[in-house]
């Protein structure tokens, strides 16, 4: 069979995204917001549970060192913002193992970009107005009209319950029966993101650019949590965008306090032994910078390659890059 | 037999699932923004055709199944089994039931090589040649220079096959078949 060294986008779409990463930096340089490079490489990872990180040795001043590649720039990000950078955006290569799909390559580009003093609602704004000049640019396309839908509002409408209070064992049972596996340990969040991705983020985006709001507490990850007007109930204080049934970007209102931080390193490694999976080695240097103080304000990740794959009218991120995964 | 994770499924590749051999038709990784991943995997029931949806917890994995492709000539039939001999020189001879022949009963013909599916050594199903040669046994009378226009009429064959034919097509005549669609494809 012949070697299939061919790249899996065209060179006409290279081109096109070329064009489309200008109009991504020609946004922010009106913005006044500082383009950055920080390394792919870190003496700390990301905890998160659900994100496999891959690792390396290597050989550094103080001898063999384990690195890890990045998931995404976020913590080399808020290291220059209590640095005292100001408003910045980085399209970073960020590595994330096992995930290869339509929708997914091992490496992939982020667009990450953080703005010190504006409040989750600015940020939403922005977003999607980079969204527009995004799909403005390729075919003169348009995204819609935004529409703010609240997590616990989608599990109702799309599902007839409510995540927060619904009885786990009828969770359980709906999540299986909708996934056709066996759900029945599963823990309250594993069903919900069952749910969440089957029945649904495939309905959202369609009409206009959706952007999901008021995540149940569990899944805030660096974000800050508050309280939902509604009942009281805690959520996160994160926003995810899709379009076309795509999750294109997630933001958060970030969290600030090193010894939130902490725990919540701590809490993720505790839950990864309890599941078997390799620990991670914490980012000291992110927890410090916290602890000098980083501005408040808020940040959101952009999975740049869904973007200009929607923007091309194509049906998988790979043909969008170079070469994927499978032939890199 | 060996086993497979969800990160190795991919098309084409033979697994149990629910006691049946199944072939993975696509496999497409799902995750929540922010959530576990998930394995949307479709599958083709090797027995029953039928196709199944399912989702798997990623690292999940399944059993392999022992399915082989091997081509057979077909031999003849008693009524109650029909017999199929393989083509590498052993002259070893498969019994195939009806079920497992399906719909490949009406584009059977003796010295024909077919694809039969074995799982654990039992033939499960039989894939036709995609274009085979065939004669009509009954068709309306041809029409005289009646070549290029268009028109079809049925004719049966001799496998028992019914196909569209043009009107030029007279009986005892040999065609060439395209058994995916069921269509004539021309004179052989």
């Amino acid at each position: 069979m012949a070697t299939d060294w061919r790249p899996t986008a065209s060179i006409e779409t290279l081109r096109q995204r070329a064009r489309l990463l200008a109009a991504v930096r020609a946004f922010f340089a009106e913005r006044g917001v500082l383009e950055v490079e920080t390394p792919v490489l870190g003496h700390g990872g990301s905890t998160d549970v659900h994100l496999a990180s891959l690792s390396l040795e290597a050989t550094t001043p103080a001898g063999r060192e384990r690195l890890w590649l990045q998931t995404s720039p976020e913590f080399h990000m808020k290291r220059l913002l209590a640095a005292g950078s100001g408003p910045i955006f980085q399209l970073a290569r960020s590595f994330r193992d096992g995930e290869v799909g339509s929708r997914h390559n091992i490496e992939f580009t982020m667009l990450e970009w953080y703005r010190p003093g504006f409040s989750l609602d600015e940020l939403i704004e922005e977003t999607v107005a980079l969204i527009h000049q995004v799909l403005g640019s390729a075919l003169g396309g348009e995204a819609g009209p935004l529409r703010r839908r609240r997590y616990r509002e989608l599990f109702r409408e799309g599902l007839g319950l409510d995540p927060f209070s619904v009885d786990l064992a009828e969770l359980r049972r709906l999540a299986g029966e909708r996934g056709g596996l066996d759900m029945r340990d599963a823990e309250r969040d594993g069903c919900l993101d069952l749910l969440m991705s089957l029945a649904i983020e495939p309905t959202l985006g369609h009409e206009g650019v959706d952007v999901v709001v008021d995540y149940p507490a569990s899944q805030a990850a660096l974000a800050r949590r508050h309280r939902d007007p509604e009942d009281g109930e805690w959520v996160a204080s994160r926003f995810e965008v899709y379009l076309a049934g795509l999750e294109l970007a997630n933001g958060y209102d970030e969290l600030t306090e090193a010894d939130e931080q902490r725990a919540r390193f701590a809490e993720d490694n505790a839950v990864r032994r309890r599941l078997g999976l390799p620990a991670v080695d914490v980012d000291r240097r992110l927890l410090a910078a916290l602890e000098h103080g980083m501005p408040a304000g808020s940040g959101v990740a952009l999975g740049i390659d869904r973007l200009i794959q929607l923007a091309l009218g194509k049906t998988s991120v790979a043909e969008v890059m170079a070469f994927a995964t499978p032939r890199c | 037999m060996a086993s497979y994770s969800t990160n190795e499924f991919k098309g084409g590749l033979k697994v149990m699932l629910d006691g049946d051999p199944c072939a993975i038709v696509e496999n497409e990784f799902v995750k929540p923004g922010k959530g576990q991943a998930f394995n949307r995997v479709k599958l083709r029931n090797l027995i029953t055709g039928r196709v199944w949806e399912r989702t798997f917890k990623s690292g999940e994995s399944l059993e392999g199944a022992d399915v082989v492709d091997l081509e057979m000539e077909y031999l003849y039939n008693d009524g109650d089994m029909w017999y199929f001999m393989k083509t590498d020189g052993s002259f070893e001879q498969y019994a195939v039931e009806k079920k497992a022949l399906g719909d490949t009963a009406k584009w059977l013909k003796e010295q024909v090589a077919y694809t039969v599916t074995l799982w654990n050594d039992n033939a499960i199903s039989v894939t036709p040649p995609n274009f085979i040669e065939l004669e009509v046994v009954e068709t309306d009378p041809g029409l005289k220079g009646d070549t290029a226009q268009g028109g079809s009429k049925p004719a049966t064959l001799s496998s028992g096959a019914v196909v569209r034919v043009p009107l030029f097509i007279n009986q005892g005549e040999v065609l060439k078949v395209d058994t995916r669609s069921g269509e004539y494809v021309s004179r052989a």
